[in-house]
């Protein structure tokens, strides 16, 4: 019993260091966005790394769930006779949660696992050390590149996401549902408030640095070798997609009540 | 070419004087939550000498190193680096020393995403104002030094494990440190390697007057660069050659045992020590 307690006890500091030193790592962060040495080079890389790399899968996640929303919807929708409606529910969903939300989980899994095994093959390799030897601070020249490349591209991402989502649904809409083109997009235009609009546009800011941020404090805090470069991946992709989820509930609820 | 006088780094009077250390332990103690890794190491290093660090895997030599560039900080104790209190700066103070000096770390540490020419020149390109065609000719310059210059557009996955360290050699020496750290430069070479090593490690400081802190437990490396000194012949080749008396003995030896310096000397001190566990290392 008493070794539950100590094995509980330990585990919780353990926690909470992992947090202190995450938000540790933030606040490093914010300092050093804002101060000399930048290194924009290593920015553009990273945007065409994160950005481009990433418009593949995000691509395609947005357009089949798109497609596939409307398939199903179309199918519950005819129940009531508001088949017509396709397009709201569409809309409705991709800008509003589903666009921001597979993108962000979609992110974390791409670019969140190749940050935390990067920066972890670079610690277990001496090569952070190296830097910081040769006077550069690796938190400026491997972190806040980084994170400024999420917090920009994660957007970007999601509002494309979110076009070919409702491109899905209408090709869906169009040929097995038989709605016309004209009845799709006035549905999701009807279906649509500015506020959603902005709801959807402002929650991939946070997620895009959430992503970012746990895959560079995993990555750094890699140790033993190898194995430990493995472990380092797989904890970065389950905890930024957990905290994913954490934050866009926090954050969905904070924008709820300054919106509505 | 280098003529950065130790006052240049704003030395304290005491440290300002010719020969003054330029690196000075005293009383350094750490530990790993319960694992003690350094007890009460004291030693000073001066101007152009060189400092060899011998032990055991473990007793804790690259620590020392560590502890020296400021990427790790001790329990107690004072050190000086280059005239400044290392244990007492924070990150973006340490970087202005770290630019005096070089470090070769045990397996390279390259960038494995930058070309041979990239690693060697990336404080350079990266660190300083310095033109690019002049940033170019040092990275061709020091490249040459160590017999490299072929392989400049490689990447370190093309190049074997020697010359992986001569170029980790190439790049700590590419902006010209006054402090070079070597740490086991030569761990897991074979003997022949090992030795084209050490000569850069030779030339290093006596043609580059670097000072040099080595940590090995590769005794024959140790006492190579202990013994030999390199000069430029007239025809502006490198010749390396048996050094004289006076040469070696600005060589220290420094065995650590158990964290804790258990032998400072030369390297005929060394030799004749009558110490059980030295006599037991050195056979």
């Amino acid at each position: 019993m008493n070794a539950v307690r100590i094995w509980a006890i330990e585990a919780v500091k353990k926690g909470l260091l992992e947090v202190q030193e995450y938000f540790r790592l933030c606040f490093t962060v914010v300092g050093a966005t804002f101060s000399r040495p930048f290194y924009p080079r290593d920015l553009f890389e990273q945007i065409d790394v994160i950005g481009l790399g990433s418009l593949t899968v995000v691509l395609l996640t947005g357009f089949f769930t798109g497609a596939v929303m409307a398939l199903q919807s179309g199918m519950t929708l005819d129940q009531f006779g508001a088949r017509p409606f396709v397009g709201r529910l569409i809309s409705a969903s991709m800008i509003k949660e589903l666009g921001p939300v597979l993108t962000a989980l979609m992110l974390a899994g791409r670019v969140g696992s190749g940050i935390a095994a990067e920066l972890g093959s670079m610690v277990v390799t001496e090569q952070i050390s190296a830097l910081r030897a040769l006077g550069t601070d690796p938190i400026r020249k491997l972190v806040v590149p980084r994170v400024l490349a999420g917090f920009i591209m994660c957007p970007i991402l999601t509002v494309v996401s979110d076009t070919v989502g409702m491109l899905g649904g209408w090709i869906v809409a169009l040929t097995q549902l038989r709605v016309s083109s004209g009845v799709y997009w006035h549905a999701v235009v009807e279906g649509l408030f500015i506020e959603d609009v902005w709801m959807g546009l402002i929650k991939p800011f946070f997620l895009g640095v959430v992503i970012v941020t746990i895959g560079c404090h995993v990555g750094l805090r890699t140790s033993g070798g190898t194995q430990g470069v493995g472990r380092a991946t797989t904890n970065a992709v389950v905890a930024a997609s957990v905290v994913v989820l954490i934050v866009d509930f926090f954050v969905t609820r904070l924008l709820i009540s300054i919106f509505f | 070419m280098r003529a950065k006088s130790l006052a240049e780094f704003g030395l304290p009077v005491e440290l300002a004087e010719a020969h003054a250390p330029v690196v000075l332990f005293d009383k350094v103690n750490l530990a790993f939550d319960d694992k003690v890794i350094l007890t009460d190491v004291t030693f000073s290093v001066r101007a152009g000498h060189t400092k060899i660090f011998l032990g055991a895997s473990g007793a804790g030599k690259s620590t020392i190193l560590k502890l020296m560039l400021g990427l790790l900080k001790p329990d107690s104790g004072t050190i000086w680096v280059l005239g400044h209190r290392v244990d007492l700066m924070d990150e973006a103070q340490l970087m202005r020393v770290r630019h005096h000096m070089g470090m070769v770390f045990q397996e390279g540490a390259l960038f494995d995403s930058l070309t041979v020419g990239e690693n060697v020149g990336y404080k350079l390109y990266e660190e300083t104002q310095m033109d690019l065609a002049d940033v170019r000719a040092r990275v061709d310059e020091v490249l040459g030094f160590v017999g490299l210059l072929q392989y400049i557009d490689k990447l370190p996955s093309a190049l074997s494990g020697g010359q992986r360290r001569r170029v980790a050699i190439a790049r700590a020496m590419a902006a010209r440190p006054t402090l070079l750290l070597y740490d086991e430069a030569t761990t897991g070479l074979d003997p022949m390697t090992a030795l084209t090593v050490d000569a850069e490690v030779v030339k290093l400081r006596d043609l580059e007057q670097a000072t040099s802190i080595l940590v090995t437990h590769q005794l024959r490396d140790a006492f190579y660069v202990a013994t030999h000194q390199a000069r430029r012949t007239p025809a502006g080749d490198i010749e390396l050659f048996e050094a004289g008396e006076a040469k070696v003995e600005e060589a220290d030896f420094v065995m650590i045992r158990e964290g804790r310096v258990a032998f400072e000397g030369s390297a005929a001190d060394l030799r004749n020590s009558n110490d059980p566990y030295l006599q037991t290392f050195l056979s």
